[in-house]
């Protein structure tokens, strides 16, 4: 009960702040709604009783990846011009309503197999397993980091000064 | 009840936005923030197929490990790219970099 509750609350959130990031004019409040949609999403994966990742969430999208956005808006001067739309805007508009229409059939439409098995209640230590520990996904553990570095080192040469 | 179609739904709507923003945006920090939104938008169906289909097995939440692994690596190339082009153009409409268009 208290989860559907929490669950209604923070969907009808984030699809607000979502709705913001697109529509709203001013570039620095769509990157707070932006934050905001973040945070509520951290928030969902609670009710999913996911912490470890609604941990990971916070850490990584609202603290590092928000503070790169909003450094980026200050660094171009184009907050002045706002957020306009393109040409495209009612095109985009049916491919979104067609696309969301196309994906919602096909979810709703297949037949799930829902287990009632209740999900794990610290899954910290179940993903450190499936992580590090034999027959789990220890190469692509060993991949992300070198991945990290380099675009890490593109990004150091992309924005160096001539 | 919230069950998975709920999760499910909640993600195409959040998508959609996303797509409709990484299409329609003109402001090159817009569209990668509409990219991110997407991203976030696939993590939650990640993380509902994993809670209501497979509840201790935890692949879905592995899986959306690796995506925000991917998604902080394409937001600092993304962003560097896009200070690149504003140094030398001296603008990010999406619409003006055309440099590589026929």
């Amino acid at each position: 009960m208290e989860t559907s509750v929490a669950f209604w609350v923070l969907a009808s959130i984030a699809v607000l702040a979502a709705l913001a990031v697109v529509l709203v004019r001013d570039v620095f409040r769509a990157a707070l709604s932006l934050i905001l949609c973040f945070l509520v999403v951290a928030g969902l994966y609670i009710t999913l009783s996911a912490d470890f990742l609604a941990a990971v969430q916070i850490l990584v999208y609202v603290g590092a990846i928000s503070v790169l956005i909003i450094l980026a808006i200050m660094l171009t001067r184009e907050v002045q011009r706002g957020s306009p739309s393109n040409r495209f805007r009612l095109p985009a508009f049916f491919v979104a309503v067609l696309f969301f229409a196309g994906i919602g059939y096909a979810m709703l439409n297949t037949p799930w197999q829902i287990s009632s098995t209740p999900p794990l209640e610290p899954t910290t230590p179940a993903i450190a397993g499936l992580l590090f520990g034999e027959g789990g996904f220890i190469l692509p553990v060993e991949i992300a980091p070198l991945l990290l570095l380099a675009a890490i080192i593109g990004a150091i040469v992309l924005v160096r000064e001539k | 009840m919230v069950g998975l179609e709920h999760y499910l739904i909640l993600s195409a709507v959040l998508f959609s936005i996303g797509l409709y923003g990484a299409l329609a945006k003109r402001n090159a920090i817009i569209i990668l923030m509409s990219i991110e939104l997407m991203l976030n938008a696939v993590n939650i169906a990640m993380v509902a197929f994993s809670r209501y289909i497979v509840p201790l097995m935890l692949t879905g939440q592995v899986f959306a490990i690796f995506i925000m692994v991917v998604a902080a690596a394409e937001v600092a190339v993304g962003l560097a790219i896009i200070i690149a082009i504003y140094r030398h153009r001296e603008t990010i409409d999406a619409t003006k970099i055309d440099l590589m268009k026929w």
